[in-house]
């Protein structure tokens, strides 16, 4: 049984999905949300066995798959989750609940098809994450761009078309260049696509560069770093609101990753050569697009750079080659998995109110619905940073490790801690708190019961993981320190 | 006087479809129009039997006849197949479209055979002459049907167009032809191979002729900057004649290619290599940027077929095994994804009204969400997105030209491809994001339906478990050499 886990977190949603498309056509809408929430707890369910199954002494491959997939290439169906990797497939799963769960009434038109993208969607990201072959990572990464397209595109706001082309296309650009860049690998490794047998490979300063920059083209539009972040906006503006969730928590997540499961083992000298250079795009996230955020009159947008922001932190973490740093960067990636997610869901529950994302439509909100904006008061607290939620966590982390790598640095890092308490509390003062300016307003109903348990479970998850954060960091523990060993080591031919 | 009779057991599937060919065309003419649909059966059968005997009297080694002027091998064996496979779809799609258009008609399905019977000499020509007889075999045949719709002006036009490039290409063939000739002394195909590579050739004639005949090719590849012809052809045909036009004959195309440049002209890679990248990263490039500015469904499926032309010759320029067999699954990848598309453009098509422009595909997916979903997979395996078949395609090609050293050139390759994605994109935003202004419900045959949504069904299929017709292809050509 076992043995299957990988596959089974894989295939259970996109089966699911399909038979969700097969049945849930037309009249039968119900049929259709039904399945889907089966199939989604069915997909969380086969992931929890990775956790509670896990070794986390190893730093090896894990739950391993390996089937010959392409003979002629030496493509092999290789799937295995490390510590890095298994939080993140538990993570997807359970968003992708989550998602089903806060589309449910919401969702009228062309219901199963939306259950469905979502479902093929997250086994296609599960892929991402166990994949231990390139070429299926590959394949995985881009195919998931489909149902992303698709759901951008047919349930999103007024400007989705322009959104979901541009989505697509920075995307495919970035991944693009990285597929050159496997087929380069695979000729100088001598004919495989298996990741450990490139972290083997000694490499020219030379060659490391080019496919240091072609990597990372293909993971910083995804993680997105600035300049490369102007498609996020857009798409997070214009998505649905369970499209938004799986974007900022789960999409972004990718980028970051393959920095760590690309990047920083294949070509390491390359990447402490340029160290300096991602460190000071990530400090650029950091500080400058968080006075971007400041600014914002959309909701959403404001979200939208907000991770961006908290994404410069995770940069900035692994480019410090520290294990506090890269666990800092882990934690916050997972934080950020929570904590996004929940404030998405909550400007979802305001919008299927009044239709609208901008502040200035707001304000007041607490005197009609005074339980919602309890649970966004946590989500807001928890966006900037503080003690006792799961976003401290991860930027004290890295905070501290920056400090011992350089004050400096450090110290432009800690503005996001005034930057991200001033643009998120002074939103939520401005739509919360006040009087009831606009008459519609007025007119708001508090949570619904599905609302209310939706958040609440969210909202365990970032107390959870801020007061106890160690589950966490345990798994990924002996899986970190190996790879910064990895790092260090020079691959120079 | 020594007269040996030809082994005629190797060409016994040409022989079988010519004579079913001409049972056709007597029994048609006895035929009442109302009872045209045997006509059709019939040429289906035809298909069927020569599938059967290519089958039958397929061998393991390459069997030479006729003078040595004819090869029967695992390639052309596999070549042909996949022609009488694809022609069978393009009678199946086009049935509805041809018969409430007046052109569900004896010549039709005669000429369709006619140009296959072309296509199958030429995969099988292991003589220049035989390479030539083929083309101008397969291509009047295409002239005529382009013109079957005669008080049709934009197909009048496209079938002038068509027949006086086509001459002008072939005129440049058979110069090219001639030149060969004249530097090695054959006609035969591996006997021009033996004198270059025992420098018995005189170079300068050779590459002059080589010029020609790339030229040639190009022309019927319909790679920039000699595909002029293309998109005017696409458009002005008939949407049937130009499903077949789209589909078979770049199989055909293909063998020329591998016939002429590999079995012929290999020992002069290095003369070629250069003409073909150039061609390709051309095609490529203008294809996929052209095709952006198109309104015309056909005219843009055209410019996607030029570039993808250019993306099927990266497999052939580099020179080595690895990438003929890239371009024949490419070329496989591509025709599969072809018939589909055209077949959706037949299948939206009624009475008096042709689906051809961009818009009429708008809210495809609340019309029928299958169909929408058969032609977002042909969309994205068109753009080389995984799981489609499309995306391994693409991989291969630009495998083989990084395994040759060409960075720069598997670099071009993405960036078209990026650029190909845009359009692409763009049918699956109309089918999918925009309402529907036609509501009109598809009518369509029971068989060409099941078949369209097998073939669609096929593109992610393939995608997905890709390494069966990997092997196959790599085989075919490993033992036809």
């Amino acid at each position: 049984m076992t043995a299957y886990l990988l596959s089974l977190t894989i295939w259970v949603p996109i089966a699911f999905g399909v038979l969700v498309l097969a049945l849930g056509r037309g009249g039968n809408a119900q049929l259709g949300r039904l399945l889907a929430l089966v199939g989604s707890l069915a997909g969380f369910a086969v992931a929890v066995p990775l956790y509670s199954g896990f070794n986390a002494g190893t730093s090896a491959m894990q739950f391993v798959e390996l089937t010959p997939w392409i003979p002629a290439f030496n493509i092999n169906y290789h799937l295995g989750v490390d510590g890095i990797s298994v939080l993140f497939v538990l993570l997807n799963s359970f968003v992708t609940v989550l998602v089903v769960w806060a589309g449910w009434e919401v969702i009228k038109d062309k219901t199963a098809q939306y259950m469905a993208a979502f479902l093929i969607m997250s086994g296609l990201i599960n892929g991402v994450f166990a994949a231990v072959d390139a070429m299926l990572f590959y394949v995985f990464f881009e195919a998931m761009l489909i149902p992303m397209y698709l759901i951008i595109g047919v349930w999103g706001g007024p400007n989705r078309v322009y959104a979901a082309l541009k989505f697509f296309l920075y995307t495919l650009l970035g991944s693009l260049l990285m597929l050159v860049a496997l087929l380069y690998l695979y000729r100088v490794s001598g004919g495989s696509f298996e990741l450990a047998r490139y972290y083997q490979v000694p490499l020219s300063m030379t060659a490391q560069v080019l496919l240091f920059i072609a990597f990372f083209l293909a993971f910083a539009v995804k993680v997105p770093m600035w300049p490369v972040h102007t498609w996020l906006p857009d798409a997070h503006v214009e998505a649905p609101t369970g499209g938004s969730v799986v974007l900022a928590a789960i999409t972004l997540k990718i980028g970051a990753y393959g920095f760590l499961r690309f990047i920083l083992p294949i070509v390491p000298d390359a990447s402490h050569y340029l160290a300096g250079f991602v460190i000071t795009l990530s400090l650029i996230a950091v500080v400058y697009i968080g006075l971007v955020a400041l600014v914002q009159t959309d909701m959403k947008k404001l979200i939208a750079y907000s991770s961006i922001a908290h994404m410069g932190f995770v940069t900035l973490g692994f480019f410090i080659f520290s294990p506090l740093g890269m666990e800092g960067g882990l934690v916050q990636m997972l934080s950020h998995g929570f904590v996004s997610a929940a404030m998405f869901l909550c400007v979802g529950v305001m919008y299927d109110r009044m239709h609208s994302r901008m502040i200035a439509d707001y304000g007041g909100v607490v005197n009609v619905m005074p339980k919602f904006a309890a649970f966004f008061m946590l989500f807001a607290m928890a966006n900037a940073g503080l003690p006792a939620t799961s976003g401290f966590v991860g930027e004290f982390m890295v905070i501290l490790a920056a400090v011992k790598f350089n004050f400096w640095i450090a110290l432009a890092a800690a503005t996001t801690l005034i930057t991200g308490a001033a643009y998120t509390l002074w939103m939520y003062k401005r739509v919360i708190f006040g009087d009831i300016s606009n008459p519609q307003v007025s007119e708001m109903s508090d949570l619904s019961r599905r609302e209310f348990w939706l958040l609440a479970v969210v909202a365990l998850c970032v107390l959870g993981m801020g007061l106890y954060p160690a589950p966490f960091t345990e798994v990924m523990h002996t899986s970190v320190r190996d790879l910064l060993e990895h790092a260090a080591k020079s691959k120079l031919l | 006087m020594n007269f040996a009779v030809p082994n005629l057991y190797a060409v016994a599937p040409e022989i079988f479809l010519l004579g079913a060919v001409l049972a056709i065309l007597v029994v048609d003419l006895f035929l009442s129009d109302g009872r045209r649909h045997v006509s059709y059966w019939l040429t289906q059968a035809a298909l069927a039997g020569a599938f059967l005997v290519t089958l039958g009297t397929s061998e393991y080694k390459s069997v030479h006849t006729f003078s040595n002027m004819v090869v029967d091998d695992q390639l052309a064996d596999l070549l042909k197949l996949c022609c009488y496979l694809s022609v069978s779809l393009v009678l199946f799609y086009s049935r509805d479209y041809l018969s409430d258009r007046g052109l569900f008609r004896g010549e039709f399905f005669v000429l369709a055979l006619f140009g296959l019977l072309g296509m199958m000499f030429m995969i099988s020509a292991n003589n220049l002459l035989i390479l030539y007889l083929g083309l101008e075999v397969m291509s009047l045949a295409m002239y005529a049907m382009i013109a079957l719709r005669r008080d049709s002006r934009p197909a009048v036009e496209a079938a002038m167009k068509y027949f006086v490039l086509g001459a002008l290409a072939s005129g440049l063939l058979l110069y090219g032809m001639s030149m060969i000739y004249g530097a090695t002394g054959s006609l035969d195909l591996n006997k021009i191979a033996y004198a270059i590579f025992a420098r018995q050739a005189n170079g300068m004639v050779l590459v002059f002729g080589l010029v020609f005949l790339v030229s040639g090719i190009a022309f019927k590849l319909g790679a920039v900057p000699y595909h002029m012809w293309v998109p005017d052809v696409y458009q002005g045909a008939p949407t049937a004649v130009t499903l077949f036009i789209g589909s078979a004959p770049k199989i055909a195309a293909f063998a020329f290619v591998i016939r002429l440049l590999v079995f012929g002209l290999q020992p002069v890679v290095g003369e070629w290599h250069m003409m073909l990248v150039i061609l390709a990263v051309l095609s490529m490039v203008i294809g996929n940027l052209t095709a952006i500015a198109q309104t015309n469904l056909k005219r843009m499926l055209a410019y996607s077929t030029i570039a993808n032309m250019g993306f099927m010759l990266l497999g052939v320029l580099a020179g080595n095994p690895q990438g003929y067999s890239a371009a024949l699954f490419y070329t496989v990848a591509y025709v599969l994804a072809t018939l589909a598309s055209f077949g959706m453009i037949l299948l939206l098509s009624r009475q008096g009204f042709e689906a051809e422009e961009l818009d009429d595909l708008k809210g495809l997916n609340d019309r029928s969400p299958w169909y929408a979903f058969v032609m977002l997979l042909v969309m994205f395996s068109l753009a080389g997105i995984p799981p489609t078949i499309g995306f391994y395609a693409k991989l291969q090609v630009i495998s083989a030209v990084v395994n040759i050293g060409y960075i720069w050139l598997a670099v071009v390759a993405v960036v078209a491809s990026l650029i190909g994605a845009f359009y692409y994109l763009r049918v699956i935003k109309l089918m999918y994001f925009d309402r529907a202004a036609d509501q009109a419900p598809i009518l369509a045959r029971g068989d060409s339906r099941v078949l369209l949504s097998l073939n669609g069904l096929a593109l992610l299929g393939l995608g997905i478990l890709p390494g069966g017709l990997m092997y196959v292809c790599t085989r075919a050509l490993e033992m036809s050499f």
